[in-house]
């Protein structure tokens, strides 16, 4: 049986190592991706991230088994980062996922961003799609908050929970790098600590001062247009969704039932006022057109390469004989014609 | 950090167990480093010849102890010229008990020999007991295995391989009564280093002092119960701090008004120091632990002087001999001066830290074993000139498994030949006054003191832990103290000096597999005998206490009477109380 | 590369497994770090999850006698004997055949160089060109 088939019925091997290949970019991956897409789609994916030390992989944890007493198949991706110096990494991660260590409906990866910046690594939409495609119907991402990079968590995850602790002192400045735009459920950890509720008070009022609830903020981007719909499509515009604040202690679990709610409704808003669809159609129609961008360009380049004339216009270039832009513009007029005659082999 | 220097080696040796520990953390540089490090591997080559200096030159750049301290050639009056007699020593057994807290000290009665031992089943364990009782030991100390520290019974997934090995084995209350079997626990001391199941573990053993028909008021002894070393260095936890401390504090409660005797922790410097840390550090960390300790008493609504008198220490006593003394006085000082004037203690029993020491595991090595007999003797006798209160002398094996029967005989002769034949026991505080003694002794207390500062600066001993600062400050002492036996800046003989090809090897005590099949045995003919009913209801009590602010002492006591096992009560406060993890440091 | 490095057993001295962790990432590995008290269910589920090239156990408390072959018979029963099993901790040298002949690639006792534990394990890799 083939890495795919055995993928598809559920071999936790095969899953494993078709990761490691679409990490590796084995040049097998691409077919991968291909054979499992038509079986994907079906999963809920939910975003967790934060600040180093909030709890996140605890709460993961009991969200996971909180997820497996309904009954539901549970995959996380814990995303660390790799070390800029020796481009090795250490996956801490599983320190604390221990209560589904032992249970075959919860599948953990770890995985390192080997380079990329955005807190997440370059695989991560593929990982999730092979863990759906595995029959794993909900997917955890955990992300470490890197700065304003844990926005793109938004692009893998329909539900985006933040976990900020009192008593880091970064309250303010986790504000004003944009958590809360990103937020769709805020959680706040270790509330058994002291200024627990006075965080609390302070995201709430923030949450309704900021002018982003219900226009900008979380909602533009599953509430707003979609990308590429006719303007004016949604132009009622659904009810706001105000993200809502849940204090929780991860480590005995409190709070949890709770957490997980609110993840439910979030995700209950967005299927009732269809902006769960919106954003896929965006998420997918910034992925293709990403992915036309990228194969076009290397088609191109690759055509130009072909007989020196990529070397030769450069040399323009530099030489301040023609402006990058208009060299580009040339060369890929040139590259469409001949595109359109023959295709792109047959330059001449 | 180590990860750099290419040159570090793995930590090694188990140096020796510890109370608690009884693998012990080397995480240090256990100076047992493979013989192939800086010295040369002959005896005679010339790196090993005495150097020649020009006259009035010194062996050395720097002069430190094993803790980095610079040690000047010569101390004078001048360098203890702000010390007040009245003040700063007074007389033992008065404040600030710098001296001793006793007034005769080992006049009146010299320490407690207290070798720490355990292994196997309870018959095992407790035939060696009677073998050391025989042999003139005068208390006894419990070593637990693994499974028992951490809350899981024999047959628990999780104590595979791990029953009885590096300690005894217990699962119930019928464990523990074959465990005392023909011991008067009237009549002896018992230390039991357990932490975690601390509580329970004390309410086993005052139910087979109620079967012996011993009042609780005539019990004496010690439970280690200090989680908050476990965080720091040993990791032998299981609960998260919050409920950590609230089982401890009930113990102080319990103790104060059932039995008085006991002392119901021992604050624990040793496992800090094992893992690496400098002789200040164990100081500071420890004492501050004592103070967290104390605040959580009262917080729990105790009078200081209802519970702290009951509070003991554990030191180590490490190579370094003056700073080791120092270190133990400049202990009993800072501890009589905050209970007294922070905690507006009134008891001078508040006030007076009595300690147990053990010579320091780490300090073994697994080359040329028997060397280690004249190291823990130096040690041994630094813990008595700094007045300790009962003292285990580690086995010359130890470094590689369990002290066999020969070796853990030396080790008490060794305290024998300290108390009645060297003198040392004849005064008090004989080095008081030695400029040195007391210049280092003011220096340790001040560098504490810079310590508790900075703990307090960061919100007091568990937000430091949780943001790992003792950990840290631990680990890069451990990595400065592993390059200076590197670069043999730091002697550790037959380890990096006077190296022989040949190691020596001696006979060491093996666990037989058995143990742990005859163990889980008996766990399961008690559970079939067990009133089922009976356990049901007292299981049910501890959840339900656990979910309340009553003391848990009562219904552990009606547990393990009705033989619930330890991993059944464990098991119910960890669905209630959660379970702590460490933190992800590297 | 990844490894798993895990520890089994109750013992809880991970600063051998930590430094040996770092090592490992220092020469370019990722390495999955499992936290204390593992079983060997959980070592082996965990090492197929992450589909590691390397497993590395730490093991202080004495109980490598039982957990090492453990591990490797289960390692063996999903499959994945290609992953290189290797221990290190307080293994006395009377056990280190024992271990060996269990399925262990490679023993390491107290003072083992840390290059040399990196070396050895690139050069004993057993699966495809990881």
């Amino acid at each position: 049986m083939d890495l795919v088939a055995r993928l598809l019925a559920g071999d936790r091997r095969a899953l494993a190592r078709a990761i490691t290949l679409t990490e590796n970019e084995d040049p097998a991956a691409a077919r991968l991706a291909a054979a499992v897409y038509p079986h994907t789609g079906k999963a809920r994916t939910i975003g967790v991230t934060g600040p180093p030390g909030a709890g996140k992989s605890t709460i993961v944890d009991g969200l996971t088994h909180l997820y497996r007493r309904e009954g539901r198949r549970v995959a996380v991706v814990a995303v660390d980062p790799t070390s800029p110096f020796s481009g090795g990494a250490i996956l801490g991660d599983r320190i604390r996922m221990r209560r589904g260590a032992a249970d075959p409906g919860v599948f953990i990866r770890s995985l390192a961003t080997r380079g990329h910046l955005g807190g997440l690594s370059w695989h991560t939409g593929s990982v999730v799609r092979l863990l759906d495609a595995a029959g794993f119907d909900t997917i955890l991402v955990e992300t470490v908050g890197a700065g304003q990079a844990e926005v793109e968590i938004m692009r893998y995850a329909e539900t985006t929970v933040v976990v900020m602790v009192p008593g880091l002192g970064d309250e303010v400045q986790a504000i004003k790098a944009g958590i809360l735009e990103i937020a769709d459920v805020l959680a706040v950890n270790k509330a058994d600590r002291e200024g627990a509720d006075r965080l609390v008070r302070e995201l709430e009022i923030m949450l309704r001062m900021d002018g982003s609830v219900g226009r900008g903020g979380p909602l533009a981007r599953k509430e707003g247009p979609a990308a590429g719909s006719e303007p004016g499509a949604d132009a009622a515009g659904p009810e706001p969704w105000v993200p809502p604040v849940v204090k929780t202690v991860a480590t005995t679990d409190e709070g949890l039932p709770e957490l997980l709610r609110a993840v439910e409704a979030h995700h209950e808003h967005l299927r009732a006022t269809g902006g769960l669809e919106r954003w896929r159609r965006r998420e997918l129609a910034a992925e293709v057109r990403g992915l036309v961008r990228d194969l076009a360009g290397q088609a191109a380049h690759a055509w130009a390469t072909a007989d020196g004339a990529w070397e030769e216009l450069l040399g323009r270039v530099q030489r301040r004989e023609i402006d990058p832009r208009s060299a580009s513009e040339g060369l890929v007029q040139e590259f469409l014609r001949h595109a359109g005659s023959g295709g792109p082999g047959a330059r001449g | 950090m180590e990860e750099k220097d290419t040159r570090v080696r793995v930590p090694c040796g188990p140096g020796s167990r510890d109370q608690g520990d009884p693998a012990a953390p080397a995480p240090a540089p256990a100076p047992c480093a493979a013989a192939d490090t800086a010295a040369p591997a002959s005896p005679v080559a010339p790196a090993e010849l005495p150097e020649h200096r020009p006259s009035g030159g010194e062996r050395r750049d720097r002069f430190i102890t094993v803790s980095d301290r610079e040690i000047k050639a010569l101390y004078e009056p001048s360098d203890i010229a702000d010390l007040d007699h009245a003040r700063d020593l007074g007389r033992p057994g008065e404040f600030p008990y710098t001296r001793g807290v006793h007034s005769t000290m080992y006049r009146g009665r010299l320490w407690t020999m207290r070798q720490f031992a355990g292994f196997g089943t309870a018959e095992q364990s407790n035939e060696r007991y009677k073998y050391l009782l025989r042999h003139g030991q005068t208390g006894l100390s419990v070593a637990f295995d693994f499974p028992t520290l951490l809350g899981y019974d024999s047959d628990h997934e999780r104590s595979r391989g791990e029953v009885g090995r590096l300690g005894v084995a217990i699962d119930t209350l019928a464990d523990m009564e074959i465990l005392f079997d023909g011991i008067p626990l009237g009549r002896v001391s018992t230390s039991m280093t357990i932490n975690a199941p601390a509580a329970v573990i004390w309410a086993m053993y005052l139910a087979v002092a109620e079967k012996q028909g011993v009042p609780y008021e005539e019990l004496n002894g010690t439970i280690q119960n200090d989680i908050l070393k476990e965080y720091i260095a040993q990791k032998t936890f299981v609960f998260p701090p919050k409920p950590s401390m609230r089982l401890i504090t009930d113990t102080f409660a319990f103790g104060a008004e059932r039995v008085p005797k006991w002392n119901t922790i021992s604050i624990s410097g040793y496992h800090i120091r094992e893992a690496g840390a400098t002789a200040v550090q164990e100081l500071a960390f420890t004492l501050a632990d004592g103070f967290e300790y104390v605040r959580a008493g009262i917080e729990a609504g105790l009078d200081v002087d209802d519970f702290a008198p009951r509070l003991s220490f554990f030191f180590n006593s490490h190579c370094d001999f003056f700073e080791e003394i120092a270190k133990f006085r400049a202990a009993r000082r800072i501890w009589a001066r905050v209970m007294k004037e922070r905690f507006g203690a009134r008891n001078p029993r508040s006030m007076a830290l009595r300690f147990h020491t053990q010579t320091a595991g780490v300090s073994l090595t697994a080359q040329q074993p028997e060397n280690n007999i004249v190291r823990t003797a130096y040690q041994a006798l630094a813990a008595v000139l700094g007045g300790t209160q009962s003292l285990h002398t580690n086995s010359m094996d130890e470094a590689m498994a369990l002290p066999s029967a020969h070796a853990v005989k030396i080790a008490l002769r060794t305290q024998q030949i300290l108390a009645e034949e060297t003198g040392v026991a004849n005064t008090v505080d004989p080095l008081a006054g030695s400029y040195f003694v007391e210049a280092l002794t003011n220096d340790m207390e001040r560098e504490a003191q810079a310590y508790f500062e900075r703990i307090e600066a960061l919100g007091g001993v568990i937000p430091a832990i949780e943001k790992s600062f003792f950990q840290r400050e631990i680990a890069d002492a451990a990595y400065r103290f592993q390059r200076q036996v590197q670069s043999g800046e730091v002697s550790v003989v037959g380890v990096n000096r006077y190296v022989e090809k040949e190691t020596g090897r001696i006979e060491l005590l093996k666990i037989s597999p058995e143990v742990e099949r005859r163990q889980i045995e008996r766990l399961r003919e008690v559970k079939a005998r067990r009133d089922h009913g009976r356990v049901r209801d007292a299981l049910q009590a501890v959840r339900d206490q656990a979910r309340g602010r009553g003391n848990m002492m009562p219904v552990f006591l009606e547990a393990v009477k009705a033989y619930a096992t330890l991993g059944e009560i464990m098991g119910v406060l960890r669905e209630e109380f959660g379970e702590y993890r460490e933190p992800a440091i590297f | 590369m990844r490894v798993l490095v895990a520890k089994p057993g109750l013992d809880s001295h991970d600063r051998g497994a930590k430094v040996v962790a770092r090592a490992y990432r220092d020469a370019g590995m990722e390495v999955v770090y499992t936290g204390l008290h593992q079983t060997p269910e959980e070592i082996v589920e965990a090492a197929i999850q992450e589909d590691v090239d390397v497993v590395a156990l730490s093991i202080l408390s004495g109980a490598h006698t039982t957990l090492v072959p453990r591990v490797a018979e289960l390692l063996r029963a999903q499959g994945a004997d290609d992953v290189l099993l290797l221990v290190g901790g307080i293994i006395p040298e009377d056990d280190i055949p024992a271990m060996l002949e269990a399925g262990a690639a490679g023993a390491f006792g107290p003072g083992s160089d840390l290059d040399e534990i990196v070396e050895f394990t690139r050069s004993n890799l057993r699966r495809r060109g990881a």
